[in-house]
């Protein structure tokens, strides 16, 4: 059974369509990278896989192992192992980003039947994934993500992916904003994710980060739909000719 | 917007299914005859056995009152009050003075428990095993118009501090009230003061003697109980030099559809080195989702930092009342002396807050702090005000206020109205205030990782809050957490 099956999917914001009959399919172990020029809909379908209140979906399903996603909530998307890593994460004052952790964490596994992590063991949990990732305890005291720098605030993301294990990834834009260090330091956290248990879609403007996270397929999206599939080559491909001959398909 | 209507939907339908204090207790009262004039001054005064002086300064007090008009410059709307409509003394019967817990009649006992509030010493003293930061707490109950029971008295007073019912103090320690009481409130100072000055039927008096340090915390919880009574409560803490008190408050009432006045003074006094810190959680009855019923909540309260290096800190967390009106000040008379005021107001359905600080600087180099965090939900309206003065010879004085509002939902107001006056050019003020509202980006996100949308709006709303938090007795600090996620979800309990 495929992790994630998109099924002609249409998607609607107010009176606009965004999104146009798009299928796509990812199955574990899989890492999928979407590529389109800015309003294709790439950041719409990742919203619309996650539960984003204010879509519209008009026709079509998304199916997560085999059950209907549409009809869950976002927490309990969630709690399945939907997890968006966001373009823009938002700032949380007053609340300790260990605070976060550990009361997100906790509500997944609530939700999932399991027992809730006590203390000792969600520190020592916590302390090993951010030490994997370089992230210093005194960023973990902070508020979430405030006063964090662009880089902080992606590899804050991927510490969460790391520490609620997630099924599927969806990684939305995570290049914006870093430098070339950054970029590595945070591809190398999404590498060390990768898993015949996994799987992961790789939203992207450019083919840079493609060369730090390598994907399995590549899907050009003009338009609100998936106009060209194929391997890796295609982003390289892509990377040469532009976005333009797509539009025109499209 | 469908995640932040949804979080305004849930909030809207909060009112009395959530309010968790609204039952009422079947005793028997022993009440004035209702209305105001001479009379019922006097028959308040002979139900205390108070000495001639007290009645006189409370019938000056009356006749003040019937030269004064009600305060109208407060963003708040309520019907015409009919004082002669109202109860101004209810004492459960019997009301002979008792020796000991097991005189008083068990339901109001039951009351108690059923608030949380422990009466019973025994159950502290030799109770299981408590965590460490369990400390003792020293209660006096007040039911209506009387205080029912005072709790570790002896051993407050082998440390010398005075905790008793101020109808105690009145004819105990005459000389101590007459000294102090009026002094930072007086009687002549507002319409509703003195009203209460005329009326109070009882409330706590604290005396910390010099040198001091009061071993435990003291609190006193106000119950509301009989209908049509109004509760005029009043406090007198005084800490004399180089002594240290923390005081907490807590309120509830039953809730009914007609509204109640609880027209409170609350007075301080610190002396040379002294520090006192007050803390109310206040959870009165706030009326249906109609906006039906609940308290009016017209409340004088101040502190007088009479001597120097001195220090009085106020923190309130105000969830409850359908009207609040209250701005609890300091008087920085003695030089070096500091105020604060860390304030959570929430208000939600109809409730109307209007509340805020007086930071008065008089001495040299006084200091001040004020922390504002104002919470709107439902079609309530939440308004800050607030007043910084610097006299022409507080030299160095300081100031800094943050006051920051969130708004939940989009039929509701938060309002900021802050009066600053410096007559000497050393002074410095500052003043920070935001308006935000809780954003749907930020409950997406939470309810990304796996929080329920309650969940998400708790946590965020407690974040914005922290900093007043932190300033709570920490057992308080749960406590208030909780009450906060109560008052905006009625999810938890």
């Amino acid at each position: 059974m495929a992790l994630l099956e998109v099924k002609n999917l249409q998607v609607r914001v107010e009176d606009r369509e965004i999104l146009h009959s798009l299928s796509l399919t990812v199955n574990k172990g899989e890492v999928h990278a979407i590529m389109g020029p800015n309003g294709s809909g790439k950041s719409t379908l990742s919203h619309v896989i996650a539960g984003k209140p204010g879509y519209e979906v008009t026709a079509g399903e998304i199916l997560f192992e085999g059950e209907d996603l549409l009809a869950m909530s976002p927490d309990e998307r969630a709690a399945k192992g939907v997890f968006l890593a966001f373009q823009y994460p938002v700032e949380i004052p007053g609340v300790a980003t260990m605070t976060f952790l550990r009361t997100a964490l906790n509500a997944q596994r609530k939700a999932r039947g399991q027992s809730e992590f006590s203390t000792p063991d969600f520190l020592k949990k916590v302390r090993e994934v951010a030490a994997r990732l370089n992230i210093p305890q005194e960023m973990l005291r902070r508020g979430v993500n405030v006063g964090f720098s662009g880089g902080e605030k992606k590899r804050n993301e991927i510490l969460q992916m790391a520490l609620f294990e997630p099924s599927l990834c969806i990684l939305d834009e995570m290049d914006s904003g870093l430098d070339i260090d950054a970029l590595r330091v945070a591809a190398d956290g999404v590498n060390a994710l990768r898993s015949p248990e996994r799987g992961m879609v790789v939203i992207t403007h450019y083919q840079r980060l493609l060369n730090y996270v390598v994907p399995d397929f590549v899907h050009v999206m003009s338009r609100g739909r998936v106009v060209k599939s194929g391997d890796k080559e295609l982003a390289l491909q892509l990377e040469a000719s532009g976005y333009a001959q797509f539009e025109d398909a499209a | 917007m469908a995640a932040v209507q949804e979080t305004v939907d849930r909030v809207r339908r909060i009112d009395v299914d959530q309010y968790r204090y609204g039952f009422e207790t079947v005793i028997e009262s022993d009440k004035a005859p209702k209305g105001l004039s001479e009379d019922t001054v006097r028959f308040i005064s002979e139900k205390k056995n108070e000495p001639a002086w007290m009645l006189e300064w409370r019938l000056e007090a009356y006749r003040r009152w019937l030269t004064m008009a009600e305060p109208k410059w407060a963003r708040v709307h309520y019907p015409k009050i009919d004082y002669q409509d109202l109860y101004y003394y209810s004492a459960p019967r019997p009301k002979k003075s008792v020796a000991s817990l097991d005189e008083i009649d068990p339901e109001i006992l039951k009351t108690y428990e059923k608030l949380g509030i422990p009466l019973r010493e025994v159950e502290v003293l030799e109770g299981v095993v408590r965590p460490e930061a369990e400390r003792r707490i020293a209660v006096d109950a007040v039911f209506d118009s009387v205080s029912v029971a005072t709790t570790f008295k002896e051993e407050l007073k082998k440390a010398g501090v005075i905790f008793m019912p101020i109808s105690e103090a009145i004819r105990e320690h005459p000389e101590l009230v007459k000294k102090y009481l009026g002094t930072v409130v007086p009687t002549s100072d507002n319409f509703f003061a003195t009203l209460n000055s005329a009326v109070f039927s009882d409330g706590s008096f604290v005396y910390v003697p010099p040198g001091v340090r009061c071993p435990m915390e003291l609190s006193t919880y106000f119950r509301i109980n009989e209908r049509n009574t109004g509760q005029f409560e009043r406090t007198l803490i005084i800490a004399d030099k180089g002594s240290y008190v923390s005081y907490l408050e807590g309120c509830t009432a039953p809730q009914r559809d007609e509204n109640q006045l609880h027209a409170a003074v609350v007075e301080l006094v610190t002396l040379d080195d002294a520090e006192i810190k007050y803390s109310t959680v206040q959870n009165w009855y706030p009326g249906n989702s109609e906006g039906l019923g609940g308290i009016y909540n017209f409340v004088t309260k101040r502190g007088d930092c009479r001597g120097r290096n001195s220090k009085i800190s106020w923190t309130q967390v105000e969830t409850g009342s359908a009207i609040t009106w209250k701005y609890p000040s300091c008087i920085l008379r003695g030089d070096n002396s500091r105020g604060e005021f860390y304030s959570i107001a929430i208000s939600n359905g109809h409730q109307q807050v209007d509340s805020g600080t007086k930071m008065l600087h008089l001495g040299k180099n006084t200091t001040s702090r004020i922390i504002s965090k104002g919470i709107a939900a439902g079609v309530s309206q939440n308004t800050y005000r607030g007043l910084v003065t610097a006299h022409r010879k507080a030299t160095g004085a300081r100031n800094f206020t943050a006051c920051d509002s969130l708004l939940i939902g989009d039929k509701c107001g938060a309002h900021t109205v802050p009066y600053i006056e410096a007559k000497n050019s050393s002074a410095l003020f500052e003043h920070e205030a935001t308006t935000s509202k809780i954003s749907e980006d930020v409950l997406f996100y939470c309810v990304q990782r796996g929080l329920s949308q309650e969940e998400a709006v708790g946590l965020v709303v407690n974040g914005f809050v922290k900093d007043v938090l932190q300033q709570l007795p920490m057992e308080f600090a749960v406590e208030a957490q909780k009450l906060i996620s109560i008052s905006l979800e009625g999810s938890v309990g």
